[in-house]
């Protein structure tokens, strides 16, 4: 592999990977502060990539898209969290995988109602349609730099959020001593719906940016979900550290993966799943116990 | 800990009362048993009664498009013979199979045994057709296959009640290969999806290439239905190949054929594309197809009578344009028309009727069409350039290809 391919292969496998971190985050969040796994977290990507769609078709611009599903995404899992979500807080798991699965079906539905089931390609804006060439013959397209310039941005405000504002020092807490966060007089049901909210806004938002990517299909969020719980695992469920790491590893032992030994590209990532919990069980950034 | 408890005492009360009693399982079972015994009796028909032709195709998901004009223009050609088919009338039952190959015996079951079908016609999906190739073997029954291109079915898996009217996955992907080779191109390589139709593609596209003097010196997949086709793409330049052959369908189709122009490839690597790359999914790739060399075995712009005729009927029944999934329908029921017509609507004429089909000689949309001994269509690859957003003839590729129909007995 020469060193135009290889830098090809490393940029296309961190550009995945950081896609995978927006889902992965609002995935790792949800579960280990509200211990609720929510299935539905990958459909929210497919309802955020039919949003970018449907606004592209409508307005022709992508730009209009991604502020609105981020938007539309923080406003739609407030709700979903006080009226869906919350009720299901002391619940088994079971039950909880059961509300979530329920939810795909109702995405799904919902979707192929107001969109129909036809796969939809989504333009890139004009703006960022364009190539920098890597070597003579390949090139690699604007937008996906622009993708990967986006997702390093959120990942970094994550971080600032979440390790150095009251807010974010709440939400830690929360995680850890959710007892002794209500004593001291924190709402925890309302840090609870922010977080849900600012996770379904991610998931949405990565839906939006990868649309011109992938195109729009009917169950597109699938894959990403099993994907994104593999990334939880390996990171440590509840740990953004743990989620951004892991997602760049997945990305680029994917990626990697599937141009050095294309046959066993499918199991790669299963693979360093099973090895990282032998090593670390509790994942790579688990919170002490 | 305490939450695991809380959660199993509901559901264990809700066993409880949900539990039928073992006399009712019993009753249940007997009854059941006697269903099959009830068929039978209902099975002699007066002659003149309606033949049942089931269709399972899929009218929900990802595939609906497809089995909606297979279904508009099966139901065409049974218009336009007066409703009967060697005298006798039909009876249409339509079963959507979601194309879940999980549910494939299932539905087909459900056809032979309960609805008590004569035909079937489906489906879209291969998988789904292998769960059906087992029941239609096993109970006999006529099925005609008006999509899925898997080569077992014509091929390991062939019966004498088995029929395509479609395609099998080897066809196009040879007439490619010939197509690669014929443009003077000598080192090829080869993208698809990691599942049973790419490797059946890529063993075509070698072949075609192989057999004028080209070769595929790489076959790169990606696995199914990813659509993450980087990875693949960025290969590509390193290994010294003139051309690349590529076979992908619907929604990963339209992805691929972008990617690949953005990776700035398409000036430099010319792609030579099944068919089914540019077919149904123009209108989504836009500008960027035009130009795109394609290969499969019908086409816009044939300018026939025959096809001419078809198109123009289509649309004033369905309301849309024909497509090559609108071509197959039509022949499935043009199959199905020539046998019925051979036995003069006696279904019960097995052989006499298996045989019709099988020497059948169509006026198909798409050209000439026999059947090869496996029961699979022998018919043109045409050579396609997209322009204007339409797959427009360029040639015929490969003139009355029949499939080797390797492994099967009836050969």
């Amino acid at each position: 592999m020469d060193a135009a391919t290889l830098l090809t292969q490393v940029l296309n496998g961190l550009q995945y990977g950081l896609l995978l971190f927006l889902v992965a985050s609002g995935l790792t969040l949800v579960f280990g502060i509200m211990g609720v796994i929510n299935l539905a977290h990958g459909s929210l990507t497919m309802v955020g990539a039919y949003l970018a769609y449907a606004i592209g078709a409508a307005t022709g611009s992508l730009w209009l898209a991604l502020p609105l599903a981020v938007a539309a995404g923080a406003v739609f899992g407030a709700v979903l969290e006080r009226v869906l979500i919350r009720r299901f807080y002391d619940r088994a798991h079971l039950d909880q995988v059961l509300l979530t699965f329920a939810l795909i079906l109702l995405f799904e539905e919902g979707r192929s109602l107001l969109v129909g089931n036809d796969f939809h390609s989504v333009p890139i804006p004009p703006v960022l349609d364009w190539s920098v060439p890597i070597s003579s013959i390949f090139s690699y397209s604007a937008y996906r730099l622009f993708v990967l310039a986006v997702c390093v941005v959120i990942a970094a405000l994550l971080f600032l959020v979440i390790h150095r504002t009251r807010f974010g020092g709440m939400i830690r807490a929360s995680a850890e001593k959710p007892e002794m966060v209500e004593a001291l007089g924190i709402p925890v049901s309302r840090v609870q719906m922010a977080v849900f909210a600012l996770g379904t806004a991610l998931a949405m938002l990565a839906g939006a940016l990868s649309a011109p990517l992938t195109s729009v299909y009917p169950n597109m969020g699938d894959g990403v979900l099993i994907v994104s719980f593999v990334v939880v695992v390996i990171g440590g469920i509840g740990s953004i550290a743990g989620a951004f790491w892991g997602a760049l590893l997945i990305g680029l032992v994917d990626t990697l993966g599937k141009a050095l030994v294309p046959d066993l590209a499918g199991i790669a990532v299963y693979v360093l799943m099973a090895a990282v919990l032998l090593w670390r069980p509790t994942g790579l950034f688990a919170r002490a116990a | 800990m305490t939450d695991n408890t809380k959660a199993l005492a509901p559901k264990a009360k809700a066993t409880r009362i949900l539990r039928p009693s073992r006399r009712t399982v019993l009753t249940g079972l007997g009854a059941a048993a006697t269903l099959p015994l009830l068929g039978r009796f209902n099975i002699v028909r007066a002659q003149g009664s309606p033949l049942k032709v089931g269709l399972m195709l899929p009218y929900s998901g990802t595939f609906a498009q497809l089995g909606e004009n297979i279904t508009a223009a099966f139901e065409l050609l049974i218009a336009q013979k007066g409703g009967t088919l060697g005298g006798r009338a039909l009876e249409i039952i339509k079963l959507d199979d979601e194309s879940n190959p999980a549910k494939g015996p299932e539905n087909m079951k459900r056809l032979v045994d309960r609805d008590m079908v004569d035909v079937v016609v489906g489906t879209v999906h291969s998988g789904v057709l292998m769960g059906m190739l087992q029941v239609a073997r096993e109970s006999g029954t006529l099925l005609i296959i008006p999509n899925a291109g898997a080569g077992a079915a014509t091929g390991a898996q062939c019966a004498p009640n088995v029929f395509r009217s479609s395609f099998s996955n080897w066809q196009p992907a040879y007439g490619c290969g010939r197509i690669a080779a014929d443009a003077g191109y000598k080192k090829l390589a080869y993208v698809t999806w990691d599942y049973a139709a790419g490797k059946e593609s890529a063993a075509g596209f070698e072949q075609g290439a192989k057999e004028k003097g080209a070769e595929v010196v790489q076959v790169l997949t990606v696995p199914f239905p990813e659509t993450n086709f980087q990875p693949v793409l960025a290969q590509l330049p390193g290994l010294g190949v003139d051309a690349v052959g590529a076979f992908y369908a619907g929604g990963g189709a339209v992805q691929f054929v972008k990617d690949y122009a953005a990776a700035g490839l398409k000036d430099k690597l010319p792609l030579i594309a099944s068919g089914f790359v540019t077919d149904g999914t123009l209108g989504a790739l836009g500008g960027v197809a035009d130009g795109l060399v394609t290969g499969l075995h019908y086409a816009d712009g044939l300018d026939t009578p025959t096809d001419n005729a078809f198109r123009a009927a289509f649309k004033e029944k369905a309301g849309r344009e024909a497509d090559v999934y609108a071509v197959q329908g039509y022949d499935a029921a043009q199959l199905l028309a020539v046998g019925l017509e051979a036995v003069q609507g006696d279904f019960d004429q097995t052989d006499a009727l298996h045989k019709a089909i099988a020497s059948a000689k169509l006026d198909s949309p798409r050209g000439p069409m026999t059947l090869s001994p496996s029961h699979n269509p022998v018919h043109n690859i045409y050579r396609r350039v997209v322009r204007d957003g339409k797959n427009m003839v360029d040639g015929v590729a490969v003139e009355a290809l029949a499939d080797p129909g390797v492994g099967c007995t009836m050969t």
